[in-house]
């Protein structure tokens, strides 16, 4: 049986007690997303910067949650920034990867994870997002870490969509 | 335990009673479940079970229709059930008044439908409360696209009761006051007999959301002067999937069908049709037999304990959780809604300082202690509260003095767990 510590590991505690990159930016030319999980009323909100180049120069975060909502944008906004746009969604993919129920299923039973039928996705590192696996065991909770990740990716969409 | 004094003056046997439910003998994790989540559904006895198992076992057939044996059986008890109900609540006429839905949120929903769709335009309005639950929100806004009418609002006071400062304006050309007789979030009890002498005084009708009050207190729809009130079953110790209406025979009398099909018409011809006369008019398709049966049987039992003594109850445990956890945790906690037991039900929604509901839901859960994060489905009521979520505890007849000790017990290790 899974425990607390499974789920609130050190660093995410860290990231909830001292969130990085809070704040707002100026719209424009920042762009501004809402994220809503309907299910336990928590709201994030995305800030993104994007340079013409694709770059995302700046990212701020707003918005209210509990420890896995909060600590997973925290560590998200330190992982895309700097990061151009296809890195942006390639670490995005390999996150949301990692919160499938299908994807710990094989993991639990010791198999390796990856199918054989699709060649392996190009190798993206989580890093500290890392932290964050132990949530696909608590299932309830997965819609927390990825709240976050799909403000991002609609934000992105906004701010790459021609003017 | 300084709990003696509590257990003595409770009017129930709640040891008693926790043994008339098979799931409260579940041991999770290692603790005994302490079923804090009553506001959201409510738990059975083994009597509800039964009746429910029987009817499928004895008399299982579709109702109205047969003239077999069986089939007349479930017709007599569907419509016992509605009588029993209809007494439960004080209905003048229950064998017409009382209408079974899916749940409360379709009861809301059909007088939204059904009256509001007959009897409302642009120049009207419909004045809520900002403690209502979505149900009592959703469908007027749904139907506002539709007619254009003005949805008004009865703000709160600091403690989130309703603020009646400027009740004869706010009522002032309003066509229908809709309201809950207590909020599943702060537990509130509205002044509801005072704000229906007004509400009439102004020409208005008065819905009331009765679904976290029927179960919990005393309720007789003529003395609370109301002209609809809504609830469900499985709130009231009875099975999911049933709700009932009840409205004075005249005004549904008058009100056009809300979803059409079998049952609910007197003919049917290639050029229209013609509906039945009450309740079925309002009742399309089978309707939820066996659930009507598990409500019967929830609704002797709850009698059984005597709704006084249920309220009392309630009253004594709620005092003894407030005192409880506000002694262990002073300023850490905040308790949302009225500060006094006998104004409010017992629902208790928490704020632990630096622990998001979430995350405090999630440790209690680990003690096997059942309570609701979230918004609760009244997300204008959180922005009042200026909250996005808390964490819910609800009482009923089964909670006793060491549910609360294990939600305070909990709730420390929760404040330990995340000590900054």
């Amino acid at each position: 049986m899974p425990g607390l510590e499974d789920l609130y590991r050190e660093i995410i505690l860290d990231h909830y007690r001292n969130p990085r990159n809070r704040g707002e930016l100026e719209t424009p030319p920042a762009t501004r997303t809402e994220g809503f999980n309907p299910l336990c009323g928590d709201e994030i909100v995305v800030f993104l910067d994007v340079a013409t180049d694709g770059t995302v120069t700046d990212i701020r975060i707003g918005g209210q949650g509990c420890s896995i909502s909060q600590s997973s944008a925290s560590m998200m906004s330190a992982a895309v920034k700097g990061k151009t746009i296809d890195e942006v969604k390639a670490l995005t993919r390999a996150f949301k990867a990692m919160m499938s129920l299908h994807e710990s299923s094989l993991d639990a039973d010791g198999e390796s994870g990856e199918d054989p039928l699709e060649p392996p996705a190009e190798p993206v590192k989580l890093g500290d997002l890392e932290a964050l696996q132990g949530v696909v065991k608590f299932p309830v909770r997965i819609k927390c870490a990825t709240l976050a990740w799909n403000t991002l990716l609609q934000g992105v969409e906004e701010a790459t969509a021609p003017a | 335990m300084s709990t003696a004094e509590e257990v003595r003056t409770d009017p129930l046997d709640v040891a008693a009673i926790k043994a008339d439910f098979p799931l409260l003998k579940r041991v999770l994790k290692g603790h005994p479940i302490a079923y804090l989540d009553s506001a959201a559904s409510s738990q059975k006895p083994q009597v509800v079970l039964d009746a429910m198992t029987t009817y499928y076992e004895t008399i299982n057939a579709n109702v109205h229709r047969g003239v077999y044996e069986i089939a007349e059986a479930a017709t007599n008890a569907i419509e016992a059930a509605r009588v029993r109900v209809g007494r439960f609540i004080g209905a003048p006429n229950p064998e017409t008044e009382v209408l079974f839905s899916k749940n409360a949120t379709e009861s809301l929903n059909l007088v939204a439908r059904s009256w509001g769709g007959a009897n409302l335009g642009p120049g009207d309005a419909v004045l809520l409360t900002q403690l209502e639950h979505h149900a009592n929100i959703v469908p007027w806004f749904q139907l506002q696209a539709e007619k254009g009418f003005e949805i008004r609002w009865i703000p709160l006071t600091a403690d989130a009761q309703l603020d009646l400062t400027d009740i004869d304006r706010l009522l002032d050309g309003v066509k229908l006051l809709a309201l809950t007789a207590m909020s599943n979030v702060t537990g509130t009890l509205t002044p509801v007999r005072e704000l229906t002498d007004k509400a009439h005084a102004a020409g208005a009708l008065v819905c009331l959301d009765a679904c976290q009050y029927v179960p919990h207190l005393a309720t007789d729809v003529v003395s609370l002067g109301v002209d609809f009130a809504a609830f469900s079953g499985h709130k009231m110790l009875g099975p999911t999937g049933i709700g009932v209406l009840w409205g004075h025979e005249a005004l549904l009398d008058a009100m056009p069908p809300f979803l059409g099909g079998g049952g609910m018409i007197l003919n049917v011809t290639l050029d229209g049709f013609t509906p039945a006369a009450l309740p079925a008019k309002f009742e399309a398709g089978t309707p939820p037999i066996a659930e009507a049966i598990g409500l019967h049987a929830a609704v002797d039992y709850l009698d059984g304990l005597g709704m006084e003594a249920v309220r009392e109850h309630e009253v004594t445990l709620t005092a003894y959780a407030m005192r409880t956890l506000t002694d262990r945790f002073g300023e850490q906690l905040t308790i949302h809604g009225p500060s006094e037991p006998a104004a409010r039900g017992g629902v208790l929604s928490m704020a632990m300082e630096g622990i998001h509901p979430h995350d405090l839901a999630q440790v209690l859960d680990e003690h096997a202690v059942c309570v609701r994060p979230g918004h609760h489905c009244a997300k204008p009521l959180m922005a009042v509260l200026g909250v996005g979520a808390t964490a819910r505890a609800s009482f009923y007849v089964y909670n006793d003095t060491d549910d609360v000790d294990a939600l305070a017990e909990a709730l420390g290790e929760a404040a330990h767990f995340f000590s900054f």
